[in-house]
């Protein structure tokens, strides 16, 4: 029986191995913040940490993560949304259905955990998640803003 | 984790409060209302409208579906000014649509589509919080034994100067929901608010930071099953046979059902399971009639409907054939715009629960009235006995107007009574059983004066109704008359934007077997690529720069005018652009709103950038600026997907595209960066969400000419080379 190590939490999973890791944290693990966007890692709404890098758990089997590898998802980013980059989103209003943006910001902080000042260019070719809302005027600026370590839009 | 009366919606007070009191609007306890009445122990409501806890939270109810586009705030903000209450304490929810239809449908339409969230419901929601404002004046007032006139209202108290009293909404909800409402309401001049119109944050924002929303395809009830499903790809086809018994033993498996001739689930105790199952079962399909059907068969019978004698009119002057026919200076050209699928994140999905007497669904629907008449047909149930449970939708776009998944999730649920089912669509389902944008070619034909003035134009359009497809009780005598958004003489919905003496404009329907369907921004989209695209083409013709061109046809439209303008002036149409930038404009008017947009773009290595882009609207009134610029900003992501990339084609009968490495999409790096430009000129209510689509593509594509001299008339770009 495959054993994850998800938001700091030891957890058994009776699963195929097979099974992809984004529905072992929705379906068994009951952490459904994680989204189902397409299911072939081109869309990113199913973007995780593991190790603190962002993945994307829909195209990646369950038998591919060791127990001491740290997978954190949208619920494991922080307690109460007080995370710099969920707080930089706040502050730009950033989502509209909202869909997509756990994805986003799940890949957004792995960005800024690699490179805390990110250029235009370096978010572009980082930040590959899909919106159709097209929210992406704001992503980028919350990025920014919470690479500046503020909360403050504009 | 799971979901259940907190998500249930069921917060209604449907027989104490207003039955006995003034609020009794006809309707009678329903017949099977043992799940509302459970959840009527909470408090009055004041009216349909609003409902103030002892605490001062105000809870404002939201016919219309939220799916991003900012609806809920806003017509909470609308409903917040009437009230005159305390902005920080409002909190919202969707009233059912079955409670709805019980209480005389007292929350008028609840479809959500068509730009018409606010501008069809703002008179009503405003009334509603007028109407319950005056019913807590009234309250407070009879408690105080003083005439309610000579009370004010701020913030939820209500204050009496003249003897020093004041009280709290919170306080006097109970007592208000038995006053009678009054007879007549003077709502607020939009110049004298102070919630409406401001740039507030939404209401909803909190919960989608953290993952704690629930949307359809997250939810969880004890004891749930789920269920994929595959209907058959080919346009017209069926199944012909499958092999449960290849996948009857699978892990988890409970169950294959067939849905209809054409449609096979797999439901298992997880949704994974049922798709692993679902895709390990051996299906054979029977093609059906249009097996030889491909984009190139269609693209021909369009094609033959540029030149065919019968068309519809939608507008026309004078006699433009005549004029073209004589004409000394003549330009044509051809255009066409492919299907698309709305690809909305979440892809579609409802969960049912049937117990034999009753049906409730859980649905992230753009309208929840037809997804209770779906449900209630497929339950083979009365509306009464069924209710249909509205969440927030992950995108919507048009697509969430449909209800073929909540007929396959009801169908799926009657053979596991009393157990909940959960239907997900895969991507491949979404992407393969749309209801696509329609396909439509153009040509357009223009004549011009000796001084480049444009005196004729013949626009015929070749292609796809979207409501003889899917809503022929709208057609007019044959004809499709939403072919014709943006281009119609004097429709407030979308009147052409220009004066042209001889004008014809047509409609040769040709319907191919790929069903059409809304997709935001709806015929807009390919009339305002085929109108402003060939106006730069005319401009160029007649060699006047393509900003004056269109002066010169605008003087009896000052509204469109107006937009033109402000775009031009922002983005500097009178100074040159960078080298190779080229600078493009389109306008139109659309769904009640003036729209316009001007580009700046280049070419590097043969890709397409796009630097800038300004737009402006006009939709008469704003409730909320901050809103209005997401969903400007928005449209650009939508439309250039479109115009730019997207494309579904058929082979053989079904569409090729499957998922997004197939139907790619704008992501950041495509996005170009949009300032917003609102110009309400008051007077009337248009829309917001759609409009903009519209002018992307074409100012996109007259700014690609502008910087390379290419024009692009087949749409999408990435079919072109740009080296």
């Amino acid at each position: 029986m495959p054993r994850l190590t998800i938001n700091g939490q030891s957890r058994d999973v009776d699963v195929d191995p097979d099974t992809p890791l984004l529905w072992v944290i929705r379906e068994q693990i009951g952490l459904t913040g994680t989204k189902f966007g397409c299911g072939v890692a081109m869309c990113g709404a199913c973007t995780v940490h593991i190790d603190g890098v962002a993945a994307r758990s829909c195209g990646m089997p369950v038998s591919a993560v060791e127990e001491s590898q740290n997978i954190v998802t949208i619920e494991g980013l922080s307690p109460d949304g007080s995370h710099p980059v969920q707080k930089a989103w706040l502050a730009h209003d950033v989502p509209q259905c909202g869909y997509c943006q756990p994805g986003m910001i799940m890949a957004a902080a792995a960005l800024l955990a690699q490179n805390p000042r990110p250029s235009d260019e370096d978010i572009d070719s980082e930040i590959t998640n899909i919106c159709r809302c097209g929210t992406y005027n704001r992503v980028r600026a919350a990025i920014h803003t919470a690479a500046n370590g503020g909360t403050q839009a504009g | 984790m799971t979901v259940q009366s907190n998500l249930s919606r069921r917060r209604f007070v449907i027989g104490s409060a207003a039955a006995a009191g003034g609020l009794s609007l006809g309707f009678g306890l329903p017949d099977a209302p043992s799940a509302l009445a459970q959840a009527s122990s909470s408090l009055p409501e004041v009216n349909a409208w609003v409902v103030i806890r002892p605490d001062e939270t105000v809870v404002i109810r939201i016919a219309r579906s939220e799916m991003g586009q900012g609806t809920l705030t806003g017509l909470a903000q609308l409903v917040a000014e009437e009230l005159e209450c305390d902005w920080a304490r409002v909190t919202t929810e969707f009233p059912g649509p079955s409670e709805s239809l019980r209480r005389n449908r007292v929350w008028g339409n609840f479809s959500t589509g068509g730009s018409r969230g606010i501008r069809e419901s703002e008179r009503l929601v405003r009334e509603g919080g007028a109407a319950a404002r005056h019913m807590l004046v009234a309250a407070a007032a009879a408690d105080w034994g003083v005439p309610a006139e000579q009370c004010r209202v701020a913030k939820g108290v209500i204050t009496h100067p003249a003897s020093n009293r004041s009280v709290t909404y919170g306080a006097v909800a109970s007592a208000a929901s038995r006053m009678t409402p009054p007879s007549s309401i003077t709502l607020k001049d939009p110049k004298d608010w102070t919630i409406a119109g401001q740039p507030l944050p939404r209401l909803d924002t909190a919960e989608k930071l953290t993952g704690k929303l629930v949307y359809g395809a997250d939810l969880q009830f004890p004891g749930m099953l789920n269920a994929a499903v595959k209907a058959c790809p080919y346009s017209g086809g069926k199944i012909a046979s499958y092999d449960e018994a290849a996948v009857a033993n699978m892990p988890g498996v409970r169950k294959v059902i067939r849905i209809g001739d054409a449609t096979v689930a797999v439901v298992a105790d997880t949704w994974w399971r049922a798709k692993t199952a679902l895709d390990a079962l051996p299906i054979t399909w029977d093609e059906g009639p249009y097996r030889d059907l491909t984009s190139a068969s269609i693209a021909e019978t369009l094609n033959e409907g540029l030149d065919a004698d019968e068309a519809f009119i939608g507008n026309r002057a004078g006699d433009a054939k005549a004029v073209l026919a004589r004409s000394q200076r003549k330009v044509t050209a051809t255009y066409a715009f492919p299907f698309q699928n709305h690809a909305t994140m979440e892809p579609m999905n409802a969960t049912a629960l049937f117990t034999g007497d009753r049906c409730e669904v859980w649905v992230p629907t753009q309208n929840g009235e037809a997804s209770l008449a779906a449900a209630a047909e497929a339950a083979g149930l009365p509306a009464r006995q069924c209710e249909v449970h509205k969440l927030m939708l992950g995108g919507g776009f048009g697509r969430r107007g449909f209800q073929d998944y909540v007929t396959q999730a009801v169908t799926i649920a009657r053979h596991f009574q009393g157990t909940h089912v959960k239907l997900l669509w895969s991507r491949e389902e979404d992407m393969l059983q749309g209801y696509y944008h329609p396909t439509t070619q153009c040509r357009m034909s223009g004549a011009l004066d000796d001084q480049g003035n444009l005196i004729a134009l013949h626009m015929r359009i070749s292609g796809q109704s979207i409501l003889a497809s899917v809503r022929p009780e709208g057609m007019q005598g044959g004809m499709d008359p939403v072919v014709f958004q943006g281009l119609t003489p004097n429709s407030p919905e979308g009147m052409l934007g220009y004066s042209i003496p001889d004008l014809l404009i047509d409609h040769a329907m040709r319907n191919p077997p790929i069903r059409p369907g809304f997709w935001r921004g709806v015929n807009l989209n390919q009339n305002a690529v085929y109108v402003e695209c060939f106006m730069d083409e005319l401009a160029h013709e007649a060699g006047i720069d393509p900003l004056a061109f269109r002066r010169k046809l605008m003087a009896n439209h000052p509204k469109h005018l107006a937009t033109l303008n402000a775009v031009a002036e922002r983005i500097g149409w009178d100074t040159p652009p960078a080298a190779g930038v080229g600078r493009g404009l389109a306008q139109i008017m659309g769904f009640g709103a003036y729209v316009a947009a001007a580009a700046e773009v280049s070419v590097e290595n043969g890709e397409l950038k796009v630097h800038r882009i300004i737009a402006a609207t006009d939709p008469g009134h704003v409730v909320n600026p901050a809103q209005v610029e997401r969903q400007v900003e928005g449209s650009f992501a939508y439309g250039l997907s479109a115009g730019l990339l997207g494309e579904c084609t058929v082979t053989g009968g079904r569409i090729d595209q499957e998922n997004f490495d197939t139907y790619d999409v704008v992501r950041m790096v495509q996005m170009p960066k949009v300032e917003t430009i609102m110009l309400p000129s008051g007077g009337f209510w248009g829309g917001v969400g759609e409009p903009t689509i519209a002018v992307a593509t074409p100012a996109v594509l007259n700014a690609l000419f502008a910087a390379t001299g290419k024009r692009i008339r087949m749409l999408p770009l990435k079919n072109h080379s740009l080296a």
